[in-house]
């Protein structure tokens, strides 16, 4: 028999790596994410977190590895070719299109899968509206997730700012994406709107039957929906597994509060 | 003094509609094409050629050098400005300085220096056949003028037609970019291309679409251009593409309505300056303009101040 795979991975990355000049911000960072996996990547500031998803999505090419997405290597993508092959993200500082409506926001996420050509939109052929029709009540179905379908109308810079961390959750899930990466997706959240995000990652995984890969600061939520988590210092992982088995992980204590000097 | 604002937003539809242009490669690509002006020279040109040696229809040498100028649009941002993608804006700057160049001199070459007298399309009976209805149901103020024979002079017919034309690729354009797919992703590009082209946009697509469609309306304002200043040289697109260009930064670069409105306040003031101080060249008004904008508002009427993040 031949030798089977433990587990199906959605996204995977081999020895990855990026020097930036002299300075090495990821070096051999190896991970597996299941097909409908919940993975945390979380460690001190400055550890190239953000950089990893720079990284997978290609705004920066690695110096070394490789990135397989769906058992096909992303080499030589830009990042619109990799959203198109499945990699969606949200942004640590928001990045929503400012002046476009929210309902907009999304279309542009849908903007690949809105069939019509430059000829039929400028002449309003009848594909023209059955296409926007169709990407109208798709970005309301989208927004609704997250109750937001009332608020389709409005700029997108005039929600208050959770709801924009919301929006670009959505905008990304428009996108139709086998993984999505959420940098930070709780940051200035209150506890209540942090429950209720944790509440909507876990459906959107369900639903979608997508795999999820989050940076985050608040171990609340870190700890409460993700099935693994890996810990990175100094741009390398220096540790790996489960919630329980990363709490009480010596390395990652030290990361984070230091070692005891001994014998001061 | 009805007569100078008539011929005046005549004359700023097509500054406007250069203007748009200038103002949408800006917004798109962030880049200040200075060849804009002599696509729309080429523009003269092919409809010129296609009209006085092959005879075609006014209506076939506007499609005609529509399609020309979309290609050399499109041609000219393939290879020159974007291999300039992520270099300093001051290297396509000159880059563009070159080819606005490179397009006059080779204009020069095929054409000669010799001035090409361009023929009166808006003589032709299909506009007097338009302009007879649409002054029936519009245009007050060119009827106060004509208003007793009831129809108008070649001139004004010229300028009717010019003003409706820019109305209408105005009330396109807007529709275009606020409904249609393509014109959300130049948005999305315009105002954050990082986070556009993470979202699946192919940020180099739109941005050759958007040389395209200005590359086209470059034509149309050439047409319009050459109709009424019938004096075609290569150089015939430098100082209107620069008056656009004036008309832009006026509005607010960036900004569609700024063009428009920028575009056509412009040509009323060269106009109006032309009328009342003949003894001073109108162009000291144009470009004290924008001397003025740069020192009060250089955002522009329409632009939005940008606030150093410190």
């Amino acid at each position: 028999m031949s030798e089977k795979k433990e587990k199906e991975f959605v996204l995977e990355t081999n020895h990855l790596g990026i020097d930036f000049g002299g300075l090495t911000a990821v070096d051999e960072f190896n991970i597996g994410i299941g097909k409908t996996e919940i993975m945390g990547l979380i460690g001190p500031n400055g550890a190239g977190k953000t950089t990893i998803f720079n990284l997978l999505t290609k705004v920066y090419e690695p110096t070394r590895g490789n990135i397989i997405l769906d058992g096909k290597d992303t080499h030589g993508m830009n990042p619109a070719a990799v959203n198109q092959a499945g990699i969606a993200r949200t942004f640590q500082n928001i990045r929503l299109f400012d002046k476009l409506s929210v309902e907009d926001n999304v279309k542009i996420g849908l903007h690949n899968h809105i069939n019509y050509g430059l000829f039929t939109g400028v002449f309003r052929l009848p594909k023209y509206w059955s296409e926007e029709k169709k990407a109208h009540e798709k970005a309301l179905e989208l927004l609704d997730i997250f109750g937001m379908a009332d608020q389709a109308d409005v700029r997108a810079d005039s929600l208050p700012y959770g709801a924009q961390r919301r929006l670009e959750i959505v905008r990304a899930l428009a996108t139709g994406p086998k993984i999505l990466l959420l940098d930070e997706p709780a940051a200035g959240m209150n506890p209540s709107e942090t429950e209720e995000l944790m509440k909507n990652i876990k459906k959107i995984r369900d639903d979608f039957g997508i795999a999820v890969m989050l940076i985050e600061h608040d171990m609340k939520l870190v700890m409460g929906i993700c099935e693994n988590i890996a810990v990175l210092n100094f741009g390398k992982v220096i540790a790996k597994g489960s919630p329980s088995e990363i709490q009480s992980n010596p390395q990652v204590i030290e990361a984070y509060l230091g070692t005891k000097k001994e014998n001061a | 003094m009805l007569t100078n604002l008539f011929n005046g937003i005549g004359l700023g539809s097509v500054y406007a509609i250069i203007a748009l242009g200038y103002t949408m490669v800006y917004g798109i690509a962030k880049m200040l094409n200075f060849a804009h002006g002599d696509v729309i020279m080429v523009g003269g040109y092919a409809s010129y050629c296609t009209m006085m040696y092959l005879g075609w229809p006014p209506a076939a040498a506007l499609l005609f050098s529509m399609a020309i100028c979309t290609v050399l649009g499109v041609l000219v941002e393939r290879l020159a400005y974007k291999p300039l993608r992520n270099a300093s804006n001051l290297a396509v700057l000159i880059t563009a300085i070159g080819v606005s160049y490179f397009l006059q001199n080779a204009a020069l070459l095929i054409w000669s220096s010799n001035p090409k007298v361009f023929p009166n399309i808006f003589n032709m009976p299909f506009f007097q056949g338009v302009t007879a209805s649409a002054a029936s149901v519009s245009a007050d103020a060119a009827a106060a003028d004509t208003a007793s024979s009831g129809v108008f002079s070649v001139k004004q017919r010229g300028t009717l037609i010019t003003i409706v034309v820019n109305l209408i690729i105005m009330a396109g354009l807007t529709l275009f970019t606020s409904k249609t797919k393509m014109g959300k992703a130049m948005r999305a590009v315009s105002e954050d291309r990082g986070a556009a082209t993470l979202m699946g946009i192919n940020v180099n697509r739109t941005i050759s679409m958007t040389f395209a469609i200005g590359s086209g309306l470059a034509a149309i304002a050439g047409v319009l251009l050459c109709a009424t200043y019938p004096n075609l040289v290569p150089t015939t697109g430098s100082m209107p593409g620069i008056k656009a260009f004036v008309a832009a930064v006026f509005g607010g670069i960036g900004s569609i309505p700024g063009a428009m409105i920028g575009g056509i306040l412009l040509g009323v003031i060269e106009i109006t300056a032309r009328a009342l101080v003949p003894t001073v060249p109108s162009d000291i008004f144009v470009f004290a303009v924008l001397i003025i904008v740069l020192l009060v508002k250089p955002s522009g009427l329409f632009g939005k101040t940008v606030r150093e993040k410190v």
